[in-house]
């Protein structure tokens, strides 16, 4: 999926079993580096949705329950246009 | 010189022993997760500094005034704030679909 998929321990230098630890190592790794990417597109949305204002000192109270509930229905969003689709292409069929 | 006598571990072709493999393997272990938190830190600056300039650099003249670099300032530490309180509820809703339902997580993850 990412362009860093399937990166490979070099295979020479290590042995079978210390391979397959660096290869379950490196797939954790991917997979949090994976999370952290989503993070950032995250907090890129919400902050165009949420701090429309100037900036001062603090969050508004507004800004800060934007914030607050921007992550959950972004997640909300994705489900349900997922299910849309889902729905639509059973309709097709 | 040096590698002639023993040293040649340390160009990386030879050292076959256990413990060297061990430490070859600590030691690759650690670059991957440095450069990995090298590169998140890098893209938060880089978000920083496009949603920074953005709000505080409205019309850009001949130098950064006094002004612009307080809101910079001001900026950084709120989209910092911002960054910190996102992460901890999109870890949170990960975790809760993850309870739920495996499938729901694992798109949550994918997106």
């Amino acid at each position: 999926m990412s362009a860093t998929a399937g990166a490979q321990v070099p295979q020479a230098q290590f042995d079978a079993a210390t391979q397959r630890e660096l290869q379950e190592f490196i797939d954790q790794e991917q997979a949090k580096a994976k999370m952290a990417a989503t993070v950032h597109e995250l907090t890129d949305t919400c902050w165009k949705k949420c701090v429309t204002g100037s900036i001062s000192s603090k969050f508004s109270r507004n800004e800060v329950s934007c914030l607050e509930n921007c992550v959950d229905r972004f997640l909300d969003t994705s489900f349900y246009i997922l299910n849309e689709v889902k729905q639509q292409r059973n309709q097709l069929h | 010189m040096a590698s002639f006598f023993g040293g040649g571990a340390a160009g990386g072709g030879g050292g076959s022993g256990v413990q060297d493999q061990q430490q070859r393997k600590d030691q690759l272990k650690q670059q991957i997760q440095v450069e990995l938190a090298t590169a998140n830190a890098q893209m938060l600056i880089n978000k920083m500094n496009e949603h920074c300039f953005e709000k505080c650099v409205t019309k850009p003249s001949t130098s950064l005034g006094s002004s612009e670099q307080a809101c910079l300032s001001r900026c950084t530490a709120l989209y910092a704030q911002a960054f910190d309180h996102i992460s901890q509820k999109y870890y949170q809703r990960v975790m809760k679909e993850a309870s739920s339902t495996p499938e729901a997580s694992l798109e949550a993850q994918r997106l």
